[in-house]
């Protein structure tokens, strides 16, 4: 038996997402700033999908008044949400280049996790204050 | 002159956007050749004025936009002329207007402060000033969903970038968790509205609050779902438990004028906690009603408390600054978590007061490490202030206003909220909550104030350290005081405008009438099912 289309496109979300904020819960600012990607095309597409899902109906209003037309509100939405994903991806890649830049490190937290024995000893270096 | 008066009533919803944007554009237009490193002279000087000349008329036009709008009836606009559900309106009501003056009470000040060096730490600090007010001003206006979203996103990422502002390594290292916390807040706004959207077929708030109404089963559920995703973006930006901890550090990160007009953020978030959770999916929303009753009361109460907590146990004056901006918020939702009129016009009255003390204090905070020599604002004795009995009192007013002793707005705003819990089931716990906070504040900030002004060390061979605060600085300072003192003696008149709003937000019939028009939203499909309605195909060619 063929899934539905609804169910290939609700578990394709899911897993999208999840492989999102596993990547976003990682300690480099890359594996982040990639999450966050994933994420948003997962978000995307769900919004898309929130006019229901259609087949075979007319993307804009065409002349033949008894065609079905898929839901444009959804399509103008989505397409918001591209553009101001897209606009802060880029910021968000160039403020990990910048924080890469001043800390000499790329990881979110701006200095290298301590290992748990050298723990007590680097705390003054890299304690609350830098 | 008449002529000209209609013409900005007709547009006053959206004036509040637009000048901060046009101004923007201005500013960027004037380029900023200093490349962050001290002033170009003429250039810096001509865009200072610009830029307070603009938030001045911004403050004047947030005056009259109260005026107008208190005269009861809602001023909407609809951009493009669009009819209501179809096209995005902006809706001008009490609450929005006093929002618009909150904002423009706080720019003035912050702006004030910056224009005495901060603006010439970095680049174009004052166009992405004006459009963060532009985002902020957006949001207060806005009668659509989606279009709060956009706004939203607007004032972040202005904000991501004046958050940096003056650069090094701890701001990059608190700017990397701020952006990349709010870009996953923002993917999940999207999954809210999009639920919402499935649910009611529409984004328009008045339209929403409409169609919530008469939802049923699992459409219902989608709607209660969409409800408390928001909820968990809009805690976020509020500062909410457990979604707070990413705003001492930030705050305290950040340089001070930037942090003033900050706190007017966490009020962004509980605006929208307002608009959607007390108003749209308030009384009257069927069986949606209510959805973030059970969360919201107690978890804004644990807010105050570990906001305190960490007031308490704060290692530095920003820092506590900042941890009072978490404990004032979690109070103001608290209030609002009661759900009941008398309630949200205390918490409109605790938001103006609670916002000025806390940018007061954000720019008071600089104002002493400045004058403290190497400890800056670290809570460690140090030398001695230059102006003690000028910075001492000032502190002494804001920290008494902030843990509310009469006859400091503090007092009355907290005697509001008191009152309007009276008889709430809740009623034991938010007294004893707000009551016991607020003396903890008296207690941390009396600490804080004696550690810098009476637990002094001289510091050896050295001579004093700075001079005193430029006037206008301190002028800075002295407005938001001034303006919370202002508030003790328009208690009154504020606390009607208050309860007038309580009302107006109450009335969804009578916005629902203004924004969408006489009874014709009923003829539209929704939700969507993709048939035309017969007697349609005006575009036959």
């Amino acid at each position: 038996m063929m899934p539905s289309m609804e169910f290939l496109l609700a578990s394709g979300i899911g897993i999208v997402t999840a492989s999102g904020v596993y990547l976003l819960l990682r300690g480099r600012t890359f594996a982040v700033v990639l999450g966050l990607s994933l994420i948003g095309y997962a978000v995307n597409v769900f919004l898309f999908s929130m006019g229901r899902l259609w087949s075979n109906a007319a993307p804009i209003l065409g002349a033949d008044a008894s065609q079905p037309v898929a839901d444009p509100l959804p399509q103008a939405l989505v397409l918001t949400a591209i553009v101001i994903g897209f606009a802060t991806t880029g910021f968000v890649i160039e403020l990990a280049l910048r924080s890469r830049h001043e800390s000499g490190t790329d990881h979110v937290d701006g200095h290298e996790p301590v290992s748990r024995g050298a723990a007590s000893a680097a705390t003054d270096a890299s304690g609350e204050r830098p | 002159m008449n002529a000209l008066h209609s013409l900005l009533l007709a547009h006053a919803p959206v004036l509040p956007v637009l000048l901060p944007l046009f101004t923007a554009v201005l500013l960027l237009l004037l380029g900023d050749r200093s490349g962050g490193h001290g002033h170009d002279g003429e250039g810096m000087a001509l865009r200072r004025r610009l830029s307070l000349g603009s938030v001045v008329l911004g403050l004047l036009l947030a005056v009259w936009l109260l005026t107008v709008a208190d005269g009861g009836a809602l001023q909407v606009y609809r951009l493009g002329e669009w009819p209501a559900p179809f096209g995005i309106v902006l809706v001008l009501d009490r609450l929005s207007a006093l929002m618009l003056l909150l904002t423009a009470c706080v720019a003035v000040p912050a702006l004030l402060y910056a224009s005495g060096g901060w603006d010439s730490q970095g680049r174009l600090f004052h166009p992405l000033f004006h459009f963060q007010l532009m985002g902020l001003n957006g949001a207060f206006v806005t009668g659509d969903l989606f279009n709060l979203f956009v706004f939203f996103e607007v004032l972040l990422i202005a904000s991501y970038v004046l958050l940096v502002h003056g650069q090094g390594r701890e701001r990059f290292r608190m700017g990397v968790h701020y952006v990349v916390l709010n870009l996953a807040a923002s993917g999940l706004f999207l999954i809210g509205l999009g639920l919402l959207y499935a649910a009611t077929g529409t984004l328009n708030m008045a339209d929403v609050a409409q169609r919530l109404a008469v939802l049923q089963g699992d459409q219902a559920a989608l709607a209660r779902a969409a409800a408390l995703v928001l909820l968990v973006v809009f805690g976020l930006k509020a500062a909410l438990v457990p979604l707070y901890f990413w705003l001492p550090a930030t705050y305290a990160a950040a340089s001070a004028p930037v942090a003033a007009l900050f706190a007017i953020m966490t009020k962004v978030g509980v605006y929208s906690i307002v608009r959607v959770h007390a108003v749209i999916f308030g009384a009257g929303a069927g069986e949606v009603a209510g959805v973030a009753q059970p969360w919201l009361l107690p978890l804004a109460l644990l807010t105050t408390a570990l906001g305190v907590l960490g007031v308490l146990s704060a290692h530095s004056l920003s820092r506590l600054v900042a941890y009072l901006t978490v404990a004032s918020v979690g109070t103001l939702l608290a209030t609002v978590g009661l759900f009941t009129p008398a309630g949200l016009s205390a918490a409109l009255y605790y938001t103006l007061h609670s916002t000025l003390v806390v940018a007061a204090l954000f720019l008071l905070v600089e104002l002493m490490a400045a004058q403290r020599g190497p400890e800056g604002d670290r809570l460690q004795p140090a030398m001695a202030v230059r102006e003690p009995v000028l910075l001492g009192l000032l502190l002494l007013l804001g920290a008494a206003s902030a843990a509310g002793l009469p006859p400091l707005p503090g007092f009355l705003g907290k005697l509001m909220i008191l009152q309007g819990a009276q008889g709430h089931p809740a009623q034991a716990w938010l007294w004893s909550v707000v009551l016991v906070a607020g003396f903890l504040t008296i207690v941390a900030l009396a600490r804080a104030g004696v550690i810098v002004f009476w637990h002094v060390q001289p510091a050896p061979g050295q001579a004093l350290g700075s001079a005193g605060s430029s006037p206008r600085l301190l002028a800075a300072v002295g407005l938001l005081m001034g303006l919370g003192l202002a508030m003790t003696v328009w208690a009154a008149p504020l606390q009607a405008y208050a309860q007038a709003t309580a009302t107006q937000l109450a009335d969804r019939a009578a916005y629902a009438r203004a924004v969408l028009g006489e009874g014709a939203p009923g003829a539209a499909l929704r939700p969507y099912d993709g048939q035309r309605p017969a007697p349609a195909a005006p575009f036959k060619e």
